[in-house]
């Protein structure tokens, strides 16, 4: 078998086995301490800053960067880990340059703000190779949380329960813990194992149960009301299981799946040279999933790759810094533009797509088209909530949360991306899971 | 996390981090700020006697020295004690110390240099409550020029006679705040404790212009064309400020006086390195008027942590631990050899540890056409000015030659200790038996 980059069709081992870990290798590499400490360097310790308002778990960042700087990065550590327990992999795939680098004051001084998410690397992982657990737990309460999805929510909000003396069990659905952080987020983000790494740490505070390939609803596995029945309190954080469809004919060919699946086989492949990809890849959309997946394409030797999406480029949900990337690694990024028909016969060889533009009802097509040669299309345009109890108050697609996340049913609270408001990131969904945290701990403590 | 609860001649704090009388110690305002952030204890900015208070300029009154990126490195102040009246400070300090009662809280007093003043004045701060007294002997401008502050502080029988006075007439703990204007810090010291202080704390400010305008040929900070030298603190001092406590930890006349470290403390390390030479606390000024009080959080987290790899159960086991290996220059090994390594891996060619020995120092360092920079240990004097000068941490590195290797430069054996008394250039050497 020796395929090509030119090989027609989706296969296997397209490059040379040499290139699988070098295109694989760490995105961001890890700053070494002299190079931390000329990065800490320039934070200013501003008042009241700025990076801390955009973090979405609100990291006391300047504290952290100078524990750095006067060479205490575990004492950094410390500071993350106690706002965001899952710090490390938010240090490597937040997109900082929309929250807390965003808003450095030397962004807006210079155009060149503090490496906070690089530092915060440097210090997390500091305190995690030395493998032990900084957190204790407060003594134990008797009350019992359970916890669906062990995504960033459900972690978060397992670890902090955990911290304030509740016993957990987390119920997850997949076989392996860590939600997207272990299924849908680019491998050359969190490489050697890292997210699964991240869990056994963050379980190290014990009274967290682990029950793995448990759906909720699903017949065999329980209910809300058997959750109900067997905890004090119910948080539910199983994310987004469902992708948005194309609606056009053709959508059901044998490659055109949802570029989320792509995603997790990739994470979970053992050997990557041993992935198919096909040598023209199309993907719809213009998240962060869009790129994950089209750059990941790239990496395994497809020829072609192009994003399209319906809007602008200003207008793409991905990341400028994220955009970047896709177009460095030799992505095609094609702005306004939807599909309206996809081409084959019974397998797929192009896909046709009309120009767009903005109106007065919104974004409306225009006459002309194009069609791109594709032996493989990734969906990315958008992901949606799975089965849900039906006692539970769903709003716009998602799971109605009040402030302090509450749910409409007693005793039940939802946060991460199953739940509204916040952007779907791991770290909205860590503050969510913890702050509802908190909450239970206040009603178990009442009740 | 370890234990930084701290007990200063009596004084007690959760911390040995102390806010240094100064503009940050002025008000009920700030002080409660300090606390909120976790400050240990303040030493209330200087009061003076009652009556109209002092006036301060109304121009500028501080003055900095910059490092690169404008890191503050050195500040300079022309304010005077407080200009507000003694009563609002009095009840202010009341105020403060009951809602504050595990905080130390020591007020500063500077009055004229007669008994009756003194008196007069300590029996109103202890009707405050405040846990101890602070006597300024070092401010170096302005009260100077009334015959207090460093007026004081650099005559000892002076520093002797008020101290006396102070513990005659309070039972209130006393601390001694010297001046760095002088020649021979210990004598300051000793005056002190002659007079019976209960501690000495160190440095105040050092007579300073940080700059001169060189449109208007004026020192700054600039008042109307004018400048007059200031106090001079921050990072800068802190070297000076750790050798006058060094002097005075190990000096056989003051020996055990505690020591209250104050000079360019800025971080854990600062404080830790004060703390070694023989402070039993530290105050800080400089790190929070650049900073903020936050700082302290950095000062806490990190001490704990550095106690804890230590295995130090209390500050007190830190204290003074590097007094012993402060000695004189005559009792250095001077059979102690050293070469510096360059690190090739590290190396970034720069080409600076190169020229300064070739300009400055004793030209021991190669380089190649293609810019690899080698040591000539024949040559090499192990002067450190490489690895100083070096912007790469740890390029350069110093490798000690064992007894009985031969040291290139010399032709000779290293041999075992031996310094300077009883070395043969020396005329006063005395013969080894």
């Amino acid at each position: 078998m020796t395929n090509s980059q030119l090989s027609p069709g989706v296969v296997p081992g397209r490059l040379d086995a040499d290139s699988y870990g070098k295109n694989f290798a760490d995105v961001a590499p890890p700053l070494d301490r002299h190079e931390a400490s000329v990065a800490a360097d320039r934070c200013y310790f501003c008042h009241d800053a700025p990076c801390v308002t955009a973090c979405p778990t609100s990291i006391d960042i300047p504290l952290f960067i100078r524990q750095i700087a006067t060479g205490t990065p575990e004492a950094a550590a410390l500071t993350i880990f106690s706002q965001n327990i899952l710090g490390g992999m938010c240090a490597r795939v937040c997109p900082t340059e929309t929250l807390c680098e965003g808003d450095c004051v030397r962004q807006t001084a210079e155009g060149k703000p503090v490496e906070i998410g690089a530092l915060q690397r440097y210090a997390t992982d500091r305190m995690m190779a030395r493998n032990a657990h900084p957190f204790t737990r407060a003594p134990a309460t008797g009350k019992t949380v359970g916890v669906v999805g062990a995504g960033p929510a459900g972690l978060a909000c397992a670890h902090r329960l955990s911290m304030l003396g509740h016993d957990v069990v987390i119920y997850e659905a997949r076989p392996k813990p860590g939600g997207l952080n272990e299924y849908g987020i680019a491998a050359y983000k969190t490489t050697g194992g890292f997210a699964a790494a991240e869990v056994d740490w963050l379980l190290q505070i014990g009274g967290i149960e682990l029950i793995e390939n448990w759906q909720l609803g699903r017949a065999g596995d329980g209910t809300l009301d058997d959750l109900q029945a067997r905890h004090d309190a119910v948080f539910l954080g199983m994310g987004l299981s469902g992708v948005n469809a194309l609606r056009l004919a053709g959508e059901d060919m044998e490659n055109v799946t949802p570029a989320t699946d792509f995603i997790a086989e990739l994470r979970q492949a053992g050997d990557l040279s041993a992935l198919p990809v096909g040598r023209d890849v199309v993907v719809i959309g213009g998240g962060m999933t869009a790129v994950d997946a089209a750059v990941q394409a790239r990496l395994l030797g497809a020829e072609n790759v192009a994003i399209v999406y319906r809007r602008s480029r200003a207008e793409m949900p991905a990341s400028l810094h994220e955009q970047e990337h896709a177009l460095g690694v030799g992505v095609r990024i094609i702005p306004n533009a939807m599909p309206v028909a996809i081409h084959g016969n019974g397998a797929l060889r192009e896909i046709e797509f009309a120009y767009t533009k903005n109106g007065p009802k919104g974004l409306e097509k225009i006459s002309e088209t194009f069609r791109l040669k594709a032996d493989q299309c990734f969906k990315a345009i958008g992901q949606t909530l799975g089965d849900t109890p039906a006692a539970v108050k769903v709003a716009g697609g998602k799971i109605w949360v009040d402030g302090a996340g509450r749910t409409t049913v007693p005793g039940v609270w939802a946060g991460g991306d199953c739940a509204v408001g916040g952007e779907d990131l791991t770290v909205t969904a860590v503050a969510e899971g913890r702050d509802a945290a908190l909450d239970i701990h206040q009603f178990l403590l009442g009740g | 996390m370890a234990d930084l609860r701290s007990d200063f001649i009596g004084i007690k704090s959760p911390n040995p981090f102390w806010l240094a009388s100064a503009p940050p110690t002025d008000k009920a305002y700030n002080v409660t700020r300090a606390f909120e952030a976790g400050w240990g204890g303040v030493v209330w900015k200087t009061l003076g006697s009652e009556g109209p208070p002092v006036v301060n300029v109304n121009g500028p009154r501080y003055g900095v020295v910059h490092g690169a990126d404008r890191r503050l490195l050195g500040l300079n102040n022309i304010e005077l004690i407080t200009d507000r009246p003694l009563e609002v400070n009095l009840r202010e300090i009341k105020q403060v110390k009951r809602a504050w009662p595990d905080r130390a809280l020591v007020v500063s007093l500077m009055v004229p240099c007669d008994e009756e003043s003194w008196k007069a004045i300590l029996a109103h701060v202890e009707d405050t409550g405040a846990d101890g007294v602070e006597l300024n002997f070092g401010c170096p401008h302005g009260m100077s020029e009334r015959g207090m502050g460093a007026a004081v502080g650099q005559v000892p029988e002076y520093i002797e006679m008020v101290t006396r006075w102070v513990k005659q007439h309070s039972r209130m703990p006393c601390i001694v705040k010297l001046t760095p204007n002088i020649t021979d810090i210990r004598k300051p010291a000793e005056a002190a404790m002659r007079g019976g202080a209960d501690a000495v704390s160190l440095i105040n400010t050092i007579n300073s212009i940080t700059s001169v305008d060189l449109d208007l040929f004026a020192p700054e900070p600039t008042i109307d064309g004018k400048g007059a030298h200031g106090g001079y603190c921050g990072p800068a001092v802190k070297p000076i400020a750790l050798n006058m406590v060094a002097e005075i930890a190990r000096s056989e006349q003051t020996r055990g006086l505690p020591i209250s470290g104050i000079g360019g403390v800025t971080t854990w390390r600062d404080a830790a390195e004060f703390m070694a030479l023989g402070a039993g606390n530290v105050q800080v000024c400089t790190a929070a008027m650049t900073y903020g009080f936050k700082v302290v959080q950095e000062m806490i987290s990190g001490l704990s942590q550095y106690m804890d790899e230590k295995g130090f159960a209390a500050t007190s086991e830190l204290v003074g631990r590097a007094v012993p290996n402060v000695t004189d220059w005559q009792y250095l090994n001077l059979n102690y050899v050293t070469k510096a390594v360059i690190s090739q891996e590290d190396c970034i060619k720069c080409g600076r540890c190169h020229v300064v020995c070739e300009d400055t120092s004793h030209q021991a360092i190669a380089m190649s056409e293609d810019r690899v920079f080698t040591v000539k240990d024949e040559e090499c004097v192990a002067c450190n000015l490489c690895v100083d000068v070096c912007p790469v941490e740890n390029c350069i590195s110093m490798k000690t030659l064992p007894q009985g290797a031969i040291d290139p430069r010399t032709g000779e054996k290293v041999g075992s200790y031996a310094n300077w008394t009883t070395h043969p250039n020396n005329p006063m050497a005395r013969a080894a038996e």
